[in-house]
This record gives structure tokens, C-alpha cells and sequence, in this order.
């Protein structure tokens, strides 16, 4: 391998690796970043990125309030557990949508930024299915919103890999003897959806009180599905 | 050679923070911070890839005691300077006295539905067949590393790399962010599900025929005989 200390052209750290660091005028550890020039209050950061970026014309005050209700209100949870309770309800969607969940989900209307490829994974007597993102927080969210706290967190991330089973643990989840742990990391654009199993009790029900019983957590396979003994 | 965002297998983190009643966000700040990282993005100055790397880019001290999204607004900052979009001198300063040349580009609030369901597929027409077959067995390329640029943007993570493994599934070709993060264009590649053996991985698993995938681009695969 060569020697060359050639940065890659967009890493400030390494690109200004030779300008003095001067830490008396840093009382945090963002040392010479651009970001560093911004208040270190995070509520105080985003509302000077929003001032100046509006100032130049460049984000639009309304258009922010349309994405954040959209994911605040209007896409979530509630998605994936219509496909869910559509899949448990009908053997064909299920066979189509564990073959091709892209098109599928899209024909309800699911689809969009961070679900643009999508793939089912079902639960079943011998393989459980849990879904991480060790190197960000790659989620799907037109089928489950915004990932929550817990996936995005450092401790999920570096743990559910090696030790699934302790972290379903810590989840109140525990597998039968027979099931085995596929643990996928979301590392391209393909997101994961976990389709969970039908609980025995809800034979006659109807997709809108099967999908009643989805919880957000069984669609991720740290969590279960409610009415599960 | 690594970075801290690279934690896939690291030990002493603890339990998992679960919350049942946390709402979708936590602060009104935590909104705004997804909302105008998103509007920026559809300025169209990076990519996803890039933006992922910006993030990476942070100090392992501000990466670890940075909440998630103070992550995202400080790789934020970072890239309108980094590509030209505001200056230091304004993001200081927390004003600008001109409007933006790009101001034509701003995601106004009757586009944005339109924005978020379009997405950003990465699927690409197939330049090549791809290598390697669904069951055909393959291992993850030791170091994980960017080969087209010194440090740069992978997503072959650290604790798979050099581990035996099998095709699962072939998603056609798409995008390779070890290039698209760095301004090289596309280079689209087959993508592929690969399966592990979490004792191949670990060196001993948590229980014995436990598995983990992950999602691999053709250049960070070679064949095994």
C-alpha cells in the first residue's frame, strides 16, 4: 500500500490537518470542522441553519412544516401492518409479496425516500428475523415512519449483530428452541420489512383487526405481535 | 483504518435504550433537524452517499457524544461549506446578505409530497452479468476499505471483512457508494444479499446456526473455491 497522505477531497479533518488547532477556543471536540462555527446548542444549531438557508433562499419555512408532518402524521407504523395483516390474510399477496415486495407495497402506495427497494422476510417456527443498520440508521420509512430512538442507538447497532438473542431478550422476546436468529444488516438501499407470525387466536379476523395487532417493533423482529402468549 | 461509525460487533455498550412511549420526535428541534437536512439535500449539491459520509467524517469524540440528529446537523454544516453552498463566514455569522444562485432549486412546500415519494431508487441497468449465483460462496473482502479512495466512504462494515460467506440473493445492479460518495459517478455493480455464519463471524455464536446478512456490492466479494 503507498504511503501518500493524500485526503480524500471532501474530509475536513484530514484537509486541514496542518492548520494549528488552537483549543482554548474550543470548549468541545468539534476541533477545526465548519460546524464548530455554529452554537453548540442544538436547538440554537438548527434554528441559525434554518435562518441563513432561508435568508439565501435556499429551504422554504413551509415546505420543512409539509415533511414534518408528513412523517409526524401521515406516514408510519400503520403502513406496514396493513401489509402485514393483507399477508397473513391472504396466502397469494403473501407468496407475491415475499417474491417482489417493491412492486407489492408500491401498488398500496407505499413507497418513497428511504423505501425505494424492499424486501419481506418472514418469521417462522425455525427462523426468527431481526433487522439493523450497524453503519447509520437505514430504516423503511414509507412502511414504518421514522426509526425510533432505540435502532438508531450505539448499543443496538453494535450489539443485535452479535448477541441477538440477549437484546430480544432485553425486548421480552424469546424464541422456541427450534428458531435460529437471521440477523440482516441494512448496508445498501434494499430495506427490510419482518412479517411476523400469525398469533393462533385470530382466525376470522378481518385485515383491519389483524393489522390492529401489528406493533411497529414485530416489523422490525425485536418486538411482538399483540395477543402473542 | 476504521471509524467509529463502524460499530457492528463492539462490546460494552449496555442495554438497548428502549422507550415504548417515545413520539415519532422527541424535540421540536429533532423535526426541524430531519426537515431542513432533507430540504438541503434536494438542493441537489450531494449525494445520499456523500451525506452519509459527512457524518462518518465526524471526530470519534463529537461522533460518540453527539445525539443522532446533533450528527446530522453538524455533517450538515459541514457539507454546505465543504461544497460551496454557504461560507464559513455566514454560517458564523447566522446571516447572509445575498441570495443563493442555487435559490432556483429550493424545495418549496407545494413539491415536497411529490419529493419524498419519488425517492432515490439506486437500481441501474446491468453493465455486467453479475459474478457470482444465488448459493454460490463467496468471502467479504479484508480490509473493509474504500480501494478508489484513501479513507474513504464503504459500507462493507469492519466486522465482516474477510469472512466466509454465501450468495442469498442478487438484486440486479446498483449504485456503488464507495464512488457516488466521492464524486466519481455511479459505477453501478451488482448487489447481493450474503449470508454469514454467526461462528464464522464471532468466532464462537451466540447459539449455533444463527445467522447475519448483509447487503454487498460485487467489488467486495471475491470467490471461494
Amino acid at each position: 500500500m503507498s504511503h501518500t497522505h493524500a485526503p480524500p477531497p471532501d474530509d475536513p479533518h484530514e484537509a486541514h490537518e496542518h492548520e494549528p488547532h488552537d483549543h482554548h477556543h474550543h470548549h468541545h471536540h468539534d476541533h477545526d470542522h465548519d460546524h464548530a462555527v455554529l452554537p453548540p446548542e442544538p436547538a440554537l444549531r438548527v434554528k441559525a441553519l434554518e435562518t441563513l438557508l432561508t435568508e439565501k433562499g435556499l429551504i422554504d419555512p413551509a415546505a420543512l412544516d409539509e415533511i414534518i408532518d408528513t412523517y409526524q402524521n401521515r406516514i408510519g407504523p400503520q403502513n406496514g401492518a396493513l401489509v402485514v395483516a393483507k399477508a397473513w390474510a391472504d396466502p397469494a399477496f403473501k407468496a407475491r409479496l415475499l417474491a417482489d415486495a417493491t412492486a407489492v407495497v408500491a401498488e398500496l402506495g407505499f413507497y418513497g425516500r428511504q423505501g425505494e427497494h424492499i424486501t419481506a422476510v418472514e418469521n417462522t417456527q425455525t427462523q426468527h428475523n431481526v433487522i439493523v443498520c450497524t453503519l447509520c440508521s437505514c430504516y423503511p420509512w414509507p412502511l414504518l415512519g421514522i426509526p425510533p430512538g432505540w435502532y438508531k442507538s450505539d448499543a443496538y447497532r453494535a450489539r443485535v449483530v452479535r448477541e441477538p438473542r440477549a437484546v430480544l431478550a432485553e425486548f421480552g422476546v424469546h424464541l422456541s428452541e427450534g428458531q435460529s436468529v437471521r440477523v440482516w444488516d441494512s448496508t445498501a438501499e434494499m430495506r427490510y420489512l419482518v412479517i411476523p407470525m400469525r398469533p393462533d387466536i385470530t382466525e376470522g379476523m378481518s385485515e383491519l383487526e389483524l393489522a390492529a395487532l401489528v406493533t411497529r417493533d414485530s416489523m422490525v423482529g425485536t418486538g411482538l405481535v399483540r395477543g402473542t402468549p | 483504518m476504521s471509524r467509529v461509525h463502524d460499530m457492528g460487533g463492539r462490546r460494552g455498550d449496555g442495554p438497548v435504550p428502549f422507550d415504548p412511549d417515545e413520539p415519532v420526535f422527541k424535540e421540536a428541534w429533532h423535526a426541524r433537524a430531519l426537515a431542513v437536512t432533507l430540504a438541503a439535500g434536494g438542493l441537489g449539491q450531494w449525494t445520499l452517499d456523500t451525506s452519509r459520509h459527512a457524518r462518518e467524517l465526524l471526530g470519534p469524540k463529537d461522533y460518540t457524544r453527539f445525539s443522532y440528529y446533533e450528527k446530522w446537523l453538524a455533517a450538515l454544516a459541514d457539507l454546505l461549506v465543504s461544497k460551496g453552498v454557504v461560507t464559513r463566514a455566514e454560517l458564523a455569522e447566522g446571516k447572509s446578505s445575498e441570495v443563493s444562485a442555487l435559490a432556483g432549486r429550493c424545495l418549496t412546500a407545494d413539491r415536497v409530497a411529490n419529493v419524498l415519494a419519488q425517492g432515490g431508487p439506486t437500481e441501474r441497468e446491468a453493465r455486467q452479468m453479475p459474478g457470482f449465483r444465488t448459493g454460490a460462496r463467496v468471502r467479504a473482502r479484508r480490509p473493509a476499505r474504500n480501494v478508489l479512495v484513501a479513507g474513504g466512504h464503504t459500507r462493507l462494515p469492519g466486522y465482516l471483512a474477510g469472512v466466509p460467506g454465501r450468495i442469498l440473493a442478487c438484486h440486479g445492479a446498483h449504485v456503488l457508494p464507495d464512488a457516488n460518495a466521492h464524486g466519481l459517478g455511479e459505477a453501478p455493480e451488482p448487489l447481493y444479499t450474503v449470508v454469514f455464519r454467526a461462528e464464522d463471524v464471532w468466532g464462537v455464536a451466540e447459539r449455533p446456526g444463527d445467522e447475519v446478512t448483509a447487503d454487498l456490492w460485487e467489488s467486495y466479494l471475491e470467490a471461494v473455491a
